[in-house]
């Protein structure tokens, strides 16, 4: 700590600029120890961890492009006509905020570029969360350590939620009105307070003249305050516990395996930012996004066919549209008590995604209790070393893409000539077979895969090489693997399921048994890594056409 | 296997913690040797690497160009057409795009062919000692102790009763966000003030509509007279108000008792708010008389009172009981039966009340 008086460190004198920098800086805020450790940390590199950095970067993109449009817009939902340069437009009633995005579009120089670059960038800020949290599930990078940081990733996807369909609605064009509508009816369906919900949020009756300026509060404050808390806990968290790696040769839970930060990590993330960037910007000066002045001032009279929420929102759309209201004569929605009860609309909107987030948030705890695996784990799993748990997810992803696919029930049904009724109706089949389906398909690939492993890693790989035996027979030479590339096919566990086990009053009470159902049910099909004897056993039983190597084509072929 | 011989610095501990058999496994090679590439080796390689770089850093500087002059060589004057924004739009994106893939894919080529590639191994340091840990459990279960809340369930209780209710007031400011609900939702404009009954008139032009305008197979969009000229809150009374107005063969129509005299010849008024969440069911099929709310596909049979087909409505469409006065135009003989729009916790209530 006393360090920092110039007395104690004579010796020492930086020789280069930089280092003089450093020094200055260093003597006065202290801070070498943080560089120590962080500027020569090594980080594993993968191209799926780039998910995670691309989320990050279309938030900040969010913040500058989104810092660019609040300088002119005006949230006020005060009735006025619009005089701007968008001729179709002229002298058309609309509430300000209406106005001041059309301006932003058509009279600010560079504004429709900055809008469509804060539109883009939003729709890839929640895409690439989704993505990475996918590549996070299905490698299991977050079993211990790193439960904690998965919560917090999940809350950041519903902040990401939150922050895009606030943002979306603020234009107030026909289109992010008619979403609101649908909110509010949403709302309104919740027993005993909707009503007061959804007067409080549009403070009176629908749409009012409040939620723009309200929404616009959580928009740019609320939500970015916590997203950004969020992010600072998440990256501490990832700091802490270092960086997962893939399984490989040198690779284990002791240890990191990659670049150091400076300069090759640091280069590569740093340029990667710009990279985003550039994309975005490709994306939102060649692709049209929510063309606000094509929808019109929001009217709760007109409707356009076809229309669409943000991607992200979809799903929730698309259960409302699976549900049916009624049952031949039996309707859905009920009055029991004197009192409504929706059930068409509180089911299909709260059910689906409440499932979803609740196993998304207990998943790791799930897993955790199931496996009775309570080590920490750095290295990853391939998914396919997972089978029930790639299932697993396989299973949740397919029926929230059968959801969200719903959401275009009707564009499906235009572009491919097929009844509106009829995707309405297989969808409803696939909600429920769909996840099945897709848990069974899932397993038995990722058997497969692992067979296919197991295969290579014992008789090595094809080589597409024909050769012709003196007696006729035609055979593929195979190759015989390295010792690297063998033990990133063999170098993983296989855990078999764990029994019940008694208590420590020496009971197997009824939970536990249900935990050992459960733990057959996870671990039961699985493939075992090939093992050196097996290898043996391979190269000694018929050792001849695989143990050639590419170059030794002359060697004897006997079988 | 355990002196395998080719020196693997990685003593693993996975291999050894992966299962109890531990001889059946292959042993971990370590780190596979580092492979140099062509820029490593040959220095003209490296030079040509270099120059890519700055090829790369020089496409950015163009791009940046390209922004400045789009940005202040296009002018959007009063009489700038979508064509030159859309213009203007493209070239601020490549613009944006060269400056910033010019830098990143510049940075990115020169980490990958000039900066060391050599992969490094390091130690992962446990996230705290298990002498830290004891002593923290420790620490905990003292602070806890010496409160002696475990032991003193009076305090204990009555603080977690003044803690839950304390946000109480937190809740309460809130309660001005918007008015009470009321009856706001049973009521539209249609309701006659004074025993003035309300035109059906045209949106969004507020004409009135006479019932000889009305041909069969026609469908209109209507909201009541004087909804125009409100000066407060015209959007909320249209949310609710919006009215289809369709004619049909009367032979096709099928009122139930009570509901007879609530069209004119074949022409009947339904509301225009989707009984399933609000939508505007702004579609009409002129031949099999369905109503179709484009929003979730809610359908609603005219020839039946708008009962639901298909979709995820559970209710009817409410209808609106019409008439033609003296001079042939079409209006309301009252306000809706029922409340319009998406269900809400009190509506059956609301319903009772109009009808009794």
């Amino acid at each position: 700590m006393s360090a920092t008086s110039t007395a104690d460190t004579p010796t020492f004198v930086a020789k280069t600029k930089g280092g003089r920098i450093t020094d200055f800086v260093d003597q006065r805020v202290g801070g070498s120890g943080i560089l120590r450790e962080f500027g020569r940390k090594v980080f594993p590199d993968h191209w799926s961890f780039m998910f995670g950095e691309v989320a990050l970067y279309s938030f900040v993109i969010l913040l500058l492009s989104g810092t660019f449009l609040t300088f002119f817009f005006d949230p006020s939902m005060a009735e006025t006509h619009y005089h701007g340069s968008y001729l179709p437009l002229k002298n058309v009633e609309m509430s300000v905020a209406y106005n001041s995005s059309l301006n932003i579009s058509f009279d600010v120089r560079g504004g429709l570029f900055m809008r469509q670059v804060h539109h883009w960038s939003a729709l890839l800020f929640v895409a690439s969360i989704a993505v990475h949290m996918l590549r996070v599930f299905f490698t299991g990078a977050f079993r211990k350590p790193r439960e904690m940081n998965w919560v917090v990733g999940s809350v950041l996807l519903i902040l990401a939620m939150a922050a895009g369909f606030t943002g979306y609605s603020l234009p107030d064009d026909l289109l992010s009105g008619n979403g609101l509508r649908i909110i509010d009816g949403v709302i309104k369906s919740i027993p005993v307070v909707g009503t007061y919900i959804s007067f409080f949020l549009f403070g009176g009756e629908f749409p009012g003249t409040a939620i723009i300026g309200r929404l616009y509060m959580l928009h740019i404050l609320l939500v970015p305050a916590l997203i950004l808390l969020m992010i600072a806990v998440h990256l501490f968290m990832v700091v802490v516990h270092k960086h997962t790696q893939y399984p490989g040769p040198g690779r284990n839970d002791g240890n990191v395996v990659g670049y150091p930060l400076g300069p090759v990590y640091a280069a590569k993330a740093g340029g990667f930012f710009f990279i985003v960037f550039g994309v975005i910007a490709l994306m939102a000066g060649f692709f049209t996004i929510n063309p606000i002045w094509n929808y019109g001032p929001y009217d709760p009279s007109p409707v356009s066919a076809g229309t669409q929420p943000d991607w992200y929102i979809g799903f929730v759309d698309g259960a409302l549209r699976l549900m049916p209201g009624t049952f031949g004569d039996w309707h859905v929605e009920q009055v029991w008590f004197g009192q409504v009860f929706s059930f068409n609309v509180l089911l299909p909107a709260l059910v689906p995604a409440g499932i979803l987030f609740t196993v998304m948030f207990a998943y790791p705890w799930i897993e955790r209790w199931i496996t009775k695996d309570d080590r920490e784990h750095h290295v990853l799993d391939r998914p396919r070393n997972a089978p029930t748990r790639t299932a697993i997810g396989v299973a949740g992803f397919i029926w929230y893409c059968v959801m969200w696919a719903a959401a275009g029930s009707d564009l499906i049904a235009t572009h491919f000539h097929v009844a509106l009724n009829d995707v309405t109706y297989w969808l409803r089949a696939l909600f429920f077979i769909g996840p099945i389906l897709g848990f069974i398909v899932a397993k038995r690939v990722a058997l497969a895969l692992q067979r296919k492993d197991r295969e290579i890693a014992l008789h090595g790989r094809e080589t597409g090489r024909i050769v012709r035996l003196p007696h006729g027979e035609f055979i593929e030479v195979h190759a015989p693997l390295d010792e690297y590339k063998r033990y990133k096919l063999v170098g993983f566990e296989s855990p078999s399921p764990i029994p019940a086990q008694p208590n420590e009053h020496g009971v197997v009470d009824r939970k536990e048994k249900r935990r050992a159902l459960l733990s057959k049910w996870f671990f039961e099909d699985r493939v075992a890594p090939a093992t050196p004897a097996e290898l043996a056993a391979a190269h000694g039983h018929h050792g001849a056409h695989e143990a050639i190597d590419a170059t030794a084509d002359q060697k004897t072929l006997s079988h | 296997m355990g002196n395998h011989s080719d020196g693997s610095p990685n003593h693993s501990g996975t291999v050894a913690t992966a299962g109890q058999n531990e001889v059946e496994k292959f042993q971990d090679p370590g780190i596979p040797p580092h492979r140099l590439r062509l820029a490593d080796t040959d220095p003209r390689a490296a030079k040509r690497a270099e120059r890519q770089v700055a090829l790369l850093f020089g496409a950015s500087v163009v791009g940046t160009l390209i922004f400045l002059v789009a940005y202040f060589a296009i002018d959007l004057g009063a009489d700038s057409s979508i064509a030159t924004i859309r213009l203007q739009n493209t070239l601020l994106g490549i613009g944006t795009a060269f400056a910033m893939l010019g830098i990143g894919t510049g940075i990115v080529h020169w980490a990958k062919a000039l900066m060391p590639d050599h992969e490094v191994s390091e130690e992962r340091h446990a996230i705290r000692t298990e002498e830290d840990r004891q002593a923290a459990v420790r620490i905990v279960d003292d602070i806890v102790e010496e409160t002696g809340i475990k032991r003193r369930p009076l305090i204990r209780n009555t603080l977690l009763g003044a803690v839950a209710l304390a946000p109480l007031p937190a809740l309460a400011v809130f309660g001005d966000l918007g008015p009470r609900p009321d009856k706001k939702l049973a009521h539209t404009m249609w309701a006659p003030v004074d025993g003035k009954t309300k035109r059906l008139t045209r949106d969004p032009d507020g004409t009135p509509i006479k019932a000889a305008d009305v041909t069969i197979g026609s469908a209109f969009h209507v909201i009541p007279e004087g909804l125009n000229e409100l000066e407060e809150g015209k959007l909320n009374e249209k949310a609710k108000s919006v009215v289809l107005l369709m004619r049909l063969n009367p032979e096709s129509l099928n009122p139930s008792p009570g509901r007879e005299d609530w069209g004119y010849n074949g022409i009947v008024a339904y509301s225009k708010i989707c009984t399933h969440v609000g939508c505007p069911v702004a579609l009409y099929e002129q031949q099999t008389h369905h109503l179709l709310c484009p929003c979730h596909q809610s359908t609603f049979d005219l020839t039946q009172e708008c009962k639901v087909i298909f979709g995820p409505a559970s209710r009817p469409l409410p209808q609106l009981p019409i008439a033609v006065d003296d001079e042939g135009y079409l209006y309301a003989t009252s306000d809706f039966k029922e409340p319009v729009g998406p269900s809400y916790w009190e509506r059956d209530e609301h319903e009772r009340n109009i009808n009794s």
